[in-house]
């Protein structure tokens, strides 16, 4: 197990200041290094297995090559003055006070080589321009590094010239998985979704095995058939969501939420075994051929079950790629209904039916929850809901206002567009980077933690299951509950009010599946 | 990287989790536990045995809800609940109690 740990003497952040500065101490975060892909993993995405002899030449030219088809590549790697505006602004940097976690120079670990190899002065004069060889040990430096950036671009609100860390960070491991040098959390995970269908593995039979358990819930819950269906030709809504929602909490609790939503809008809807993940880790590594193949299982989904919408659940960069990538990657989406936005966020059906007065709710079925919102960083600074500038903020407080009495917002500094990372987005949701994970996460929580002192804030609301999940770890951490994580759909779940149902459910312990069955307290069980 | 368990190696991942899972067996289990720091009684046990069956069935671990439900049932509703399966797997119920299980580690974003 990792232990966890913040030295206070390093990070600062705290209840009154959640995003101070830290004790700068250099190196404090060298030895940080996710898990390296194992070789099947990286020739399955079409990257070379292990790193190859002559890695020098091909990280330069391929280098080479981003900047000259990226032009905002290359704009960000030309146009840096070292202004200095982004050093304080990476939750990172705040957490673990390594100054190679400021983002600008985090982003210099490749903008050093790429003047060495690609600008005048660097060729002829490096000294006098900080440009440096390509060396292992700047190899080493950019893997440990380019994976302590979630890519949730929060510097860049910052940076005068628009300059994105995040482009800086997926370029650095798109060039690194050229080399062979690949991250086994990331790279395992694509080739996972190529094979089955999703980031978790989760075949056709599971899927719908774990579909059929929660509608019993459902029905247990409020003696209605709702369903969630899978596969079924002829829906009218593909729903695209994260595989956490079929598998983790409070993930699950959202997508119950979701099924009540339509089942209250009588809408026609499933789910696909075959695009069974909205996640798209293919924008983490930055490689845009993954990217593609991903997005391309949810149009072939789309087509062949003959759904006229597509609705994106509740995960922050699946959004982002949902909004900006879907239909560059995999459209046109000609064969879609026109009159919807394609694709849609489930917030956005949500709060357009409370809007049309379609929904109905007992907000007293959340009296017990006090919340505060946590804007995810993809959803915040990489895409919109709605039609109006912000409405990727709006909708989801509104919808949280319409469903319960108590909402609270966090400190200015750290919501909306100038949100905190959960500390575990970009591909660093994994255990052997629980470090860096919990040192990202403390502005966040401290800021919680101020919320809870002078408001009584009891729990947090997140839209992305990366969140989610980095959150229920870090919690406990931090004096809160486990559970004081909660999906959107969650508490929209609590309190909607659906024709017919049952008032309370009497919580009988009757008919609860599946059981232990055959499996004696201590028999070898296999 | 491996287990030694009654004169037998078994393979395991940086993490521990078992690349043969058809090697598992419950002394192997136990070894795996004490690592972990678990000093494996019944009801681990119990789960163990739910998680190993459920993946015979389904080739992959149950959603903690499923698991939930199925030790709600099995020890009753003070301890059907994330909470109690915390304290029987501190690192939490899916992973840790894979691990043990023999299971592949969950992956994605859980």
């Amino acid at each position: 197990m990792v232990e966890l740990a913040i030295d206070n003497k390093i990070s600062r952040t705290s209840i009154d200041d959640p995003t101070a500065l830290p004790c700068m101490t250099p190196d404090a975060m060298v030895g940080s290094k996710p898990f390296l892909a194992a070789p099947d993993h990286n020739t399955k995405l079409g990257f070379p297995g292990e790193l190859v002899d002559d890695w020098k030449e091909k990280a330069i030219a391929r280098m080479g090559y981003l900047a000259e088809t990226n032009k905002a590549f290359k704009v960000y790697l030309d146009t840096c003055v070292k202004c200095g505006a982004c050093t304080d602004k990476c939750h990172y940097y705040m957490g673990s006070g390594d100054p190679k976690n400021m983002p600008v120079a985090r982003q210099d670990l490749l903008r050093s080589v790429y003047r060495r190899y690609f600008t005048f002065a660097g060729k002829y004069f490096p000294k006098l321009v900080g440009a440096v060889d390509l060396t292992r040990e700047v190899l080493d430096d950019w893997y440990s590094y380019y994976h302590q950036c979630s890519q949730c671009r929060r510097c860049s609100v910052f940076c005068p010239y628009g300059i994105d860390t995040a482009e800086i960070s997926m370029a650095a491991r798109d060039i690194m998985d050229h080399i062979g040098v690949g991250q086994k959390y990331c790279n395992e995970i694509i080739g996972k979704v190529m094979d089955v269908g999703n980031n978790l593995g989760l075949n056709a039979k599971a899927l719908k095995a774990t579909m059929e358990d929660l509608e019993e819930d459902l029905e247990d819950e409020t003696g209605l058939e709702i369903r969630i269906p899978v596969d079924e030709h002829g829906a009218d809504i593909l729903l695209i969501t994260p595989s956490a929602d079929f598998f983790a909490e409070p993930h699950i609790d959202g997508l119950m939420g979701y099924a009540k939503v339509f089942h209250a809008a009588g809408a026609s809807w499933t789910v696909s075994s075959y695009a069974s993940e909205a996640a798209n880790f293919g924008m983490f590594i930055g490689s845009e051929e993954n990217t593609a193949v991903l997005c391309n299982r949810i149009r072939k989904a789309a087509e062949d079950l003959g759904v006229k919408r597509i609705i994106f659940g509740e995960c922050g960069h699946a959004w982002r790629v949902a909004y900006n990538f879907l239909n560059t990657l995999a459209g046109p989406f000609d064969f879609l209904d026109q009159n919807y936005p394609i694709p849609q966020h489930i917030l956005e059906y949500t709060w357009d039916l409370i809007e049309r007065d379609q929904l109905t709710f007992d907000k007293s079925k959340n009296d017990e929850y006090r919340v505060t919102f946590h804007d995810s960083c993809n959803v915040s600074r990489a895409s919109r809901m709605g039609d109006k500038p912000g409405g990727q903020f709006d909708i989801p407080r509104n919808v949280l206002k319409a469903v319960c009495n108590n909402y609270y917002d966090m400190p200015d500094e750290t919501i909306r567009e100038k949100t905190l990372c959960c500390g575990g987005g970009g591909g660093l949701l994994t255990d052997d980077l629980m470090d860096i994970r919990k040192k990202g996460s403390s502005p966040r929580m401290h800021a919680l933690q101020q919320v809870e002192r002078d408001f009584g804030v009891t729990h947090m609301v997140a839209i992305c299951a990366i969140c989610k999940t980095q959150f229920a770890k870090m919690m406990p951490e931090f004096g809160f509950d486990r559970e004081a994580i909660l999906s959107a759909h969650q508490l929209v779940s609590n309190a909607i009010v659906l024709e017919g149902q049952i008032d309370e459910d009497d919580d009988d312990d009757e008919d609860m599946e599946p059981e232990m069955n055959g499996a004696s307290a201590t028999g070898d069980g296999s | 990287m491996s287990y030694e368990v009654n004169g037998a190696t078994v393979e395991h991942d940086e993490e521990g989790y078992i690349t043969d899972l058809s090697a598992w067996n419950k002394d192997l289990a136990a070894l795996i536990a004490k690592d972990e720091n678990i000093d494996m009684n019944d009801e681990h046990w119990e789960v163990v045995n739910f998680l190993r069956d459920y993946y015979e069935e389904y080739q992959i671990a149950p959603a903690v809800r499923v698991l939930i439900k199925a030790v709600k049932k099995s020890m009753g509703k003070e301890k059907g609940n994330n909470k109690y399966l915390y304290t029987l797997f501190p690192y939490g119920p899916a992973k840790q109690a894979c691990k043990i299980a023999g299971l592949p580690k969950p992956t994605g974003c859980v």
